[in-house]
């Protein structure tokens, strides 16, 4: 079986018509079948999204894609609770990512969704957990292992398995905005200084060591994380698809990279492929060994 | 109204007979392995460690909380599986979880034991601890330390289950149970192994400027000699962003939120809850010491004012907050 090819939701604040741009030429990729939409970071950048994303889906279901929208990885506000509850009704969109369990008490019975990585889902009988409430697919939690996911596999052979597969891992959230505290402001008064860094900003230890990026409430890795286990593993673990995380260097080549990659299995030509598209950090990928998630990727 | 509950931590034997001879309503503490969130070497309690110890509490009329609260590694459930029958079997007062596993291996074994939903489930919304309620019955829910007051008071309102409160100790300054920066520098994080920042990945160098704390060999801060270097935690490292170097996530301080306790209170918090299972009986001691006193002259419908002082220098660095409890950095 084909490993498919998925475009996970824009983590980071990007401007109306960047968006529009990225859509309208991701609309044109013929790798790609499903596209997550949504604002999954702060609520406060919701009616910014909701004032492109619609419009965005619509071109993408035009152009034969298969649109999910993807909800708030954490819930705080009573605005974010009235939104959830919105795309949580009968009417709302028919295929659900939900990121914050609060979800699943909103959601119709028989309602199905796919469970998205920002849910603490670490083994086989937490997964059956959510199978038996109506999840059709997962996209695993970023810390475990192709082993662990394997298990989780072994434990509920008909959940389809998506990975994280390409970009700035999404580490941590908080309560409190980073960009904000950085720029001196407070979360309410945040003037959405987030949209200065489109890729997140560069998170550096005193020794200079490039660590972390932030990203408003969220905090990611800086290095690039990539899914380079053999197809026949990812396969053998239960992958059915790899999701690749926008960023703002070009993601047609990264797509048309791991498109090859599904084909040859070639690691080297992946991963040289991959450094040649003005990547926002160096390549990591230690998580899917059960290894440190910053360990840089090497061609084996 | 009645008193609020005074929740106290015990590392080890030592320290759970400590909390509850200096006033703990109830302690909490975990098996040693990595079922637990403070999985440090030496930390924690075999089961026939833990039922000798629910014998004392309850002779005391004390509770005993075990807290079973990281996420089950896939493939090696049996480990959970046997903490949970280990807790029940030594009759524990209620069980803290927050894996949905766990907690569902809790109500297969047990349809009444009490269940409380650890903060690692960052359960913050009404929404979410319906979820919990309704799916496992979860009697209390424990709330991540980045909720205001008010954020809780409101909280409590729609709340089907009753409220517990951190309100002395470390500070997580991400949401508990959704953060992997421990992992992605040293491979162990809460969630996959019950501990962040490894002791095995720590080291202090000498330098000719002070101390260098380091994780997994990068450098998290730079203490002058002489000033008390903290343990290095991500969230609590100076960082560098545009080259200049500040606590980028958070200062490093601790959580004291004694003079909060009346207004937690009015809110409708049930139990307030002390951090700390790898610190010592003497810091135990002292802190449930001084909450003690604490609850009780809030009882006595007095205040809590002349207590507030007496733990400074517990602080990491000195230093205490009140946390996002008064929501400053809103």
């Amino acid at each position: 079986m084909t490993l498919e090819i998925t475009l996970g939701p824009l983590l980071f604040n990007w401007a109306a018509e960047d968006i529009a741009g990225f859509y309208e030429r991701m609309a044109g990729e013929p790798l790609v079948r499903r596209i997550y939409l949504g604002e999954v970071v702060c609520g406060k950048r919701e009616p910014l999204a909701a004032a492109t994303l619609p419009e965005a889906a619509d071109r993408l279901r035009d152009a034969g894609k298969e649109v999910v929208w993807s909800t708030l990885g954490l819930i705080s506000s009573p605005r974010d609770r009235r939104l959830l509850q919105g795309v949580a009704q009968q009417d709302g969109p028919r295929l659900l990512e939900l990121n914050d369990i609060a979800a699943l008490s909103l959601l119709p019975p028989g309602r199905t969704f796919i469970a998205g990585p920002l849910l603490n889902i670490y083994n086989g009988s937490a997964a059956q957990i959510l199978v038996d409430r109506g999840c059709e697919r997962l996209c695993a939690n970023v810390e475990l292992s192709l082993a662990a996911i394997g298990e989780i596999h072994r434990a509920c052979p008909d959940l389809e398995i998506e990975l994280f597969g390409f970009g700035r891992l999404p580490l941590a959230l908080s309560a409190r905005c980073h960009h904000a505290r950085q720029a001196g402001l407070s979360k309410d008064t945040c003037r959405f200084v987030c949209d200065r860094d489109p890729d997140g900003q560069a998170v550096q230890t005193l020794e200079g060591a490039s660590i972390f990026s932030i990203n408003g409430i969220q905090t990611l890795s800086h290095g690039v994380h990539t899914v380079a286990a053999s197809p026949d593993d990812l396969r053998a673990a239960g992958v059915r698809a790899l999701r690749l995380s926008p960023h703002v260097c070009d993601m047609s080549a990264v797509i048309a990279a791991y498109g090859r990659y599904f084909e040859t299995g070639d690691r080297g030509r992946l991963l040289a492929q991959l450094r040649a598209c003005d990547l926002p950090g160096p390549l990591v990928d230690g998580y899917l060994d059960g290894a440190p998630g910053m360990r840089l990727a090497a061609a084996l | 109204m009645g008193s609020i509950e005074l929740v106290c931590p015990a590392g080890s034997p030592a320290m759970l007979e400590a909390a509850i001879e200096a006033g703990a309503d109830s302690v909490y503490c975990g098996l040693r392995d990595e079922t637990n969130a403070r999985n440090f070497p030496g930390l924690n309690f075999d089961a026939s460690e833990l039922t000798r110890a629910v014998d004392f509490a309850h002779r005391k009329g004390a509770k005993v909380l075990v807290a079973i609260n990281t996420f089950a590694r896939a493939g090696g459930e049996d480990r959970w599986r046997s903490s949970v029958g280990a807790a029940i079997t030594a009759g524990a007062d209620a069980i803290i979880a927050a894996d949905l596993a766990v907690l569902a291996h809790v109500r297969e074994l047990s349809p009444t034991v009490r269940l409380h939903l650890s903060v690692q489930a960052a359960a913050n919304t009404p929404e979410a601890i319906r979820f919990y309620v309704e799916t496992f019955g979860v009697r209390r829910v424990v709330v991540p330390r980045v909720m205001s007051a008010p954020e809780i008071a409101e909280l409590i309102k729609e709340s089907p289950a009753e409220i517990e409160a951190f309100v002395f100790g470390g500070l997580c300054v991400m949401t508990e149970g959704r953060c992997a920066l421990s992992s992605y520098v040293s491979g162990q994080s809460p969630n996959l192994s019950g501990v962040c920042s490894p002791p095995e990945a720590v080291s202090f160098e000498r330098t000719a400027e002070g101390m260098v704390s380091r994780l997994a060999g990068l450098a998290l801060d730079k203490t002058p000699a002489g000033a008390t270097a903290g343990y290095p935690t991500l969230c609590k490292g100076r960082f560098a962003t545009d080259g200049e170097a500040a606590y980028l996530f958070e200062e490093p301080t601790s959580l004291n939120a004694m003079g909060l306790l009346a207004r937690l209170r009015d809110a409708g918090v049930t139990a307030v809850k002390i951090e700390g299972r790898q610190r010592g009986k003497a810091y135990v001691a002292r802190v449930t010491g001084a909450f003690r006193k604490a609850i009780d002259a809030l009882d006595r419908g007095g205040s809590t004012a002349p207590y507030e002082h007496m733990l400074t220098d517990l602080a990491e660095g000195g230093r205490e907050t009140e946390g996002a409890y008064n929501r400053r950095w809103r």
